[in-house]
């Protein structure tokens, strides 16, 4: 039973991934990524790390794409688009490093760490968010917050970028939009 | 099989005995009363609506089919099946055809793991009238919220037209504004709670003198128990943005008419339209059954105490009826703001959400945090009296949280300010 829901779980995975690089329309594969990354959520819980498959979805899946979705819709680049390259380099380069990846993928899966047994700790707590909060507020509390507050960093920049560059159209729209 | 469902579904009796053929017919059946009952909600909902607010604008409203027009819904529906349905020329045809269901499915999953009753027995097996508990409970009712989303933005998108567009772009804009003070407002209640199952939270409201029970009542003295009474703030918070998460009045500004002609649903027709709104409506539903569930103590009420503690009545009947009974006063109440509170402007929701409320959501969550370790770590410095001591803690924490919340929004620029800050490069 679980084998079977192995394959089929891996097959939308699988099939979503193929669908994010091969659909000619943006949309498309950021709808083809929302199916991989739910995949992706199933195996987790397969695992029983629920609270990740969890996370999974609300953050990836939901709020992650739907801010793609929003950047592809806003700017217009929602049409078909070939898949003739410009850039003549890009392709060659891009099939070497996936090959490479195969490659690091198919040796690191001979590794012990990779054994495909349950977690532990999800068996005595249910759901796995007790371990995870200890770990993240006691052990590893300093790269969590060094983190967080990179990322604030990298929002409040990319705002400051934007703004310098733009000085015209887009601080009009908002202030029209603000005050009105 | 089952080896898999004991992970996530551990905590229902029902599968600790394994899982036979009873177990998997019961819980089918349970999904299909579910979904039923869901649909019958709505259907009862969308007349309470319209008759509630006839006669708050003193009209009749539906009195034509059935008796005081209670099938006018059913009908409605039946007239939506049967008509054409039309697909814009310019509409991206299979995104405009799945994106109504991406609006309801996931609409139904997050009702499933709400509590609406006790425990009760089916055939020899011990289970819970709710469809599922997982131990991740509320995280899915905010993993569906965030899915449900992309039923409206591909409604919008896909229709090829620019008023469902712009629609479907400030759902998109609104939702996730809000998810962040909708969140921080079920955190209050889960850091009280200290669990994340839907039922484990019911207990937790209805706990006295160590007997933890299955929505049982433990006479009045546990009404304080309620989350309602122990994060208010928290309440009010969670009823704002539920009703902004819903694109319920006064923030559906996702299809506005004056604006936008009917916002996302403008291309839709037929039974697409109508599954978009049973969807919304769904939604309402399972907001205010989970406002139920986090601060109203979900099915825990006064049993009758004639009968037998654990007899029928009191095992199945009476928790359904408290349950109902608190989600029809929450329903009326969004039907009331429907009826009265006029929609916002689309930049006063967005410094509603982003200046307001989430900076409240944030301060109650800290307010709560310092109770919580107060009294987990029993402190004690009032000679002794700990109630008297968590309440000075209390009284501190909220008043240095307002003194906060005071200086932030003396910051906050409004109005004229903000037009001349907008200089600042």
């Amino acid at each position: 039973m679980i084998a079977v829901m192995f394959f089929v779980v891996a097959a939308i995975v699988l099939g979503g991934a193929f669908g994010v690089v091969l659909s000619p329309n943006p949309v498309y594969s950021a709808l083809f990524l929302v199916a991989t990354l739910i995949g992706v959520a199933a195996f987790f819980l397969m695992q029983s790390a629920q609270l990740l498959a969890a996370v999974q979805v609300i953050v990836y899946a939901s709020a992650v794409v739907v801010l793609f979705l929003f950047v592809i819709m806003l700017l217009g680049v929602d049409r078909r688009e070939g898949l003739n390259d410009p850039r003549p380099l890009q392709r060659p380069v891009a099939i070497a490093l996936g090959v490479l990846l195969v490659i690091e993928v198919v040796a690191l899966a001979g590794h012990n760490w990779a054994t495909g047994t349950k977690s532990q700790v999800a068996k005595l707590h249910g759901a796995n968010i007790d371990s995870v909060a200890r770990a993240l507020f006691t052990t590893y509390l300093w790269p969590f917050e060094i983190t967080s507050i990179l990322f604030v960093a990298a929002v409040v920049g990319a705002v400051v970028l934007a703004r310098r560059s733009g000085r015209g159209a887009p601080v009009e729209d908002t202030r029209a939009e603000v005050t009105s | 099989m089952s080896a898999l469902l004991r992970g996530p579904l551990a905590v229902d009796p029902l599968f600790l005995g394994g899982i036979d053929w009873t177990v998997f017919l019961i819980v089918v059946v349970k999904t299909i009363v579910v979904f039923a009952l869901l649909l019958l909600s709505v259907l009862f909902y969308i007349w309470f609506l319209r008759k509630v607010i006839a006669d708050m604008q003193n009209r009749v409203g539906p009195n034509n089919a059935g008796k005081f027009g209670i099938l006018q819904t059913l009908a409605d529906g039946i007239k939506l099946f049967f008509k054409e349905q039309s697909i814009p020329d310019g509409a991206e045809k299979p995104i405009f055809r799945l994106a109504p269901y991406l609006a309801l499915i996931p609409a139904f999953i997050a009702f499933s793991i709400v509590p609406i009753g006790g425990v009760v027995t089916v055939a020899g097996h011990v289970t819970y009238v709710q469809l599922v508990d997982v131990p991740i409970g509320i995280l899915v009712l905010l993993a569906m919220s965030g899915v449900g989303l992309y039923g409206v933005m591909l409604a919008g998108w896909s229709s090829g037209s620019k008023y469902p567009l712009l629609g479907s772009v400030r759902a998109s804009a609104q939702l996730l504004s809000y998810e962040a003070a909708f969140g921080l407002s079920i955190l209050a209640v889960l850091i009280q709670s200290g669990t994340l199952s839907t039922r484990a939270i019911v207990q937790h409201q209805v706990w006295s003198g160590g007997v933890v029970a299955g929505a049982q009542w433990h006479g009045w003295s546990t009404l304080g128990q309620w989350f309602i009474v122990a994060t208010p703030i928290a309440f009010v918070i969670f009823l704002v943005s539920a009703i902004a998460e819903t694109n319920h009045p006064p923030f559906d500004l996702v299809e506005a008419e004056q604006e936008l002609v009917g916002g996302f649903l403008t291309e839709y027709t037929g039974i697409r339209f109508a599954i978009f709104f049973l969807a919304e409506f769904m939604n309402v539903i399972t907001m205010s059954a989970i406002a139920v569930t986090l601060f109203l103590g979900g099915p825990a009420g006064p049993g009758l105490g004639f009968l037998a503690r654990n007899g029928w009545v009191n095992a199945w009947i009476v928790p359904v009826f408290w349950f109902m009974a608190k989600l029809l006063l929450l329903l009326f109440g969004t039907v009331w703001i429907r009826a009265s509170v006029p929609r916002l402007r689309y930049d006063q929701l967005m410094n509603f959400g982003w200046k307001y409320l989430i900076e409240l959501a944030f301060l109650w969550l800290m307010v709560t945090a310092v109770i919580r370790v107060a009294d987990d770590q029993q402190w004690d410095f009032v000679n002794g009296n700990r109630g008297l001591t968590i309440f000075v803690v209390t009284v501190a924490a909220g008043v240095g949280a307002a003194l906060v919340y005071g200086v932030l929004m003396l910051c906050i620029p409004r109005g004229d300010e903000l037009a001349s800050i907008e200089e600042w490069d």
